[in-house]
């Protein structure tokens, strides 16, 4: 499979990153290059093997639902931004999507 | 020069009084102002190392102190230490102090270790060659026109040039292994689950783990023993019993090591291969029993590696959107366009790259093709350890095809740059430990790295092999 420029402009948006023309086109390149290698998967028959999501297979862990001390909302907030007493604030939303 | 050759001689000296820890703090931090130009430490903590070094010196005196009291330790910039900065050599949280610190680091503060800075890395831990870090370059410390290796690079040169005793790594496809091949130092990659990523950026949540660079065994199997063991904050850490590492490296059980002839194939430096060769061969004349053994869908490491690491990290990074914490662009009319535009400017290109590719096997209409087939590969090559691990308890491989490459030499060419790690990335797709021994060196006197790996919580076998290999055959 290939990805033409059009479809690296989709992902983008997807993954909401921004490109000018010449990174777009590097990363039509680079997509296609990795792509192209990564094919060589489907000489593997694996019509019957169940997929691997985790390399420990172990049984769920469970916990009591139980209320712990967590951070404050100054801590919280003291990487943020922009942010007023309690809030981490963000350009307007309304009316702008 | 250091006047001991690993932990349990620095104890002994500082107990007897022969050395003193802030003195030797202070030459640690000597050697990091005069080797600057490697640029392996994104920040040092010269104050609180040497407050630390008084107080902890005191308690060695009064016989009242932690399993590692006095252990200069330098972590990866990827891992949490409250109020210091966690930068993961990015831009976009070039600003950011953690507000809790990593159980990791916390393990070994609370045995009185000494945390004296904080690695240069690949941004996000994404790279090979550690050159993918805003804040540029590690240079490798034999040789200085040299890649350290990545992601850990900063770790791995800190070790080999002699500016911590131990580091921490990360190892999410080779992390800690290759930079300490290329280094030539010890690095330890344990069990998935084995030591808790509470306070570890996600990269590739299923692959990530954490382990420890040392000169020696001894210090390596302390330090991973103090690291291991259940984590409430993280529920991947298993609670399976640690065993005491540090008290058990003589060999005294029968350890079969095995060797792969899909690790030996073209694409082998000569003189790597030769270096390991002759070590089969000195363990061989040891009486430790040599299998044959197969592991046949090596060649579909990388491939399925980067599917699944990619796919993971997409979703990891997406919480990068500068609304809540890291960097935020200064133009943006709009909500979606201040995630686009702060993500834009603060990512690299690697790491967009990833993203990009990530998104797309993610994306509809492509996950089974992609997402899906990998995951199905990742079984098959799990499946060829746990086939090989019924007749040997190690398997014994280059740790990388080549020794250290020129800085800039594989940075136009991705597929290339990702095939450096070609002989350890199954061991994060199976989850198992793996570790990197220092073999020698080359004719242009680069380190040349073997690496071990043993079935999933199996790091015991790994170390006694080790130490065996460190003190019998080198």
């Amino acid at each position: 499979m290939s990805v033409t420029r059009k479809d690296v402009e989709y992902i983008s948006e997807l993954a909401r990153l921004k490109f000018n023309s010449e990174e777009l086109e590097s990363f039509t390149k680079d997509l296609n290059e990795i792509l192209s290698y990564v094919d060589k998967l489907n000489e593997l028959n694996t019509d019957d093997i169940e997929p691997l999501s985790h390399p420990v297979e172990g049984v769920n862990v469970f916990r009591d639902d139980v209320v712990k001390p967590s951070i404050t909302t100054e801590e919280a907030l003291k990487n943020a931004p922009d942010n007023d007493e309690s809030f981490f604030k963000v350009p307007k939303v309304i009316g702008s999507i | 020069m250091l006047p001991y050759k690993n932990y349990s001689e620095k104890f002994l000296l500082i107990k007897e009084g022969k050395l003193s820890l802030v003195e030797n703090v202070k030459f640690f931090l000597s050697e990091i102002e005069k080797k600057k130009n490697l640029n392996a430490f994104n920040s040092v903590f010269s104050d609180d190392a040497l407050i630390d070094a008084k107080r902890i010196e005191e308690k060695i005196k009064t016989g009242e102190h932690g399993k590692l009291a006095g252990l200069v330790i330098a972590v990866k910039d990827v891992l949490s230490i409250k109020d210091k900065p966690t930068t993961c050599s990015s831009k976009i949280l070039k600003d950011f102090n953690a507000i809790y610190t990593a159980t990791a680091v916390q393990r070994l503060i609370d045995e009185d270790a000494i945390i004296i800075g904080k690695t240069n890395c690949d941004e996000f831990a994404m790279g090979s060659s550690n050159e993918n870090s805003a804040f540029g370059n590690v240079l490798n410390p034999t040789d200085i026109t040299r890649v350290p290796g990545g992601s850990s690079g900063g770790s791995a040169a800190a070790v080999a040039a002699q500016l911590c005793d131990v580091s921490l790594g990360t190892d999410t496809g080779g992390s800690i292994r290759q930079p300490a091949s290329f280094c030539g130092v010890y690095g330890l990659k344990p069990t998935y689950g084995r030591i808790s990523r509470f306070g570890l950026t996600a990269f590739a949540s299923s692959f990530d783990t954490i382990g420890p660079f040392a000169t020696n065994v001894e210090d390596l199997a302390l330090v991973l023993e103090i690291l291991s063991g259940k984590d409430e904050l993280d529920s991947t850490s298993t609670d399976k019993v640690v065993p005491k590492f540090s008290k058990n490296l003589t060999l005294d059980n029968k350890i079969r090591i095995g060797i792969a002839k899909e690790y030996f194939g073209k694409g082998i430096s000569p003189e790597v291969k030769d270096s390991i060769d002759s070590i089969i061969e000195k363990l061989k004349e040891n009486n430790i029993e040599i299998v044959e053994i197969s592991l046949p869908h090596t060649e579909y490491t990388i491939a399925t590696y980067y599917i699944l690491t990619t796919a993971e990290a997409s979703s990891n990074l997406a919480r990068y959107d500068g609304a809540r914490y890291g960097y935020r662009a200064a133009q943006n009319s709009n909500l979606p366009d201040m995630y686009k535009q702060s993500r834009s400017e603060g990512f690299g290109k690697e790491v967009k790259r990833r993203i990009m590719l990530g998104t797309y096997v993610l994306s509809a209409g492509y996950y089974d093709a992609y997402y899906r087939k990998a995951q199905k590969v990742r079984r098959l090559i799990k499946n060829d350890f746990d086939n090989a691990f019924k007749n040997v308890e190690v398997i014994l491989t280059p740790t990388s095809p080549f020794t250290a490459f020129k800085i800039g030499e594989k940075t136009s060419d991705p597929i290339e740059m990702y095939l450096s790690d070609i002989f350890t990335t199954s061991a994060n797709l199976a989850g198992i430990p793996g570790i990197n021994i220092p073999t020698g060196k080359n004719s242009e006197g680069l380190p040349i790295g073997m690496q071990l790996l043993a079935n999933q919580f199996n790091e015991m076998d790994l170390l006694k092999m080790s130490y065996f290999i460190e003190n019998k055959i080198l």
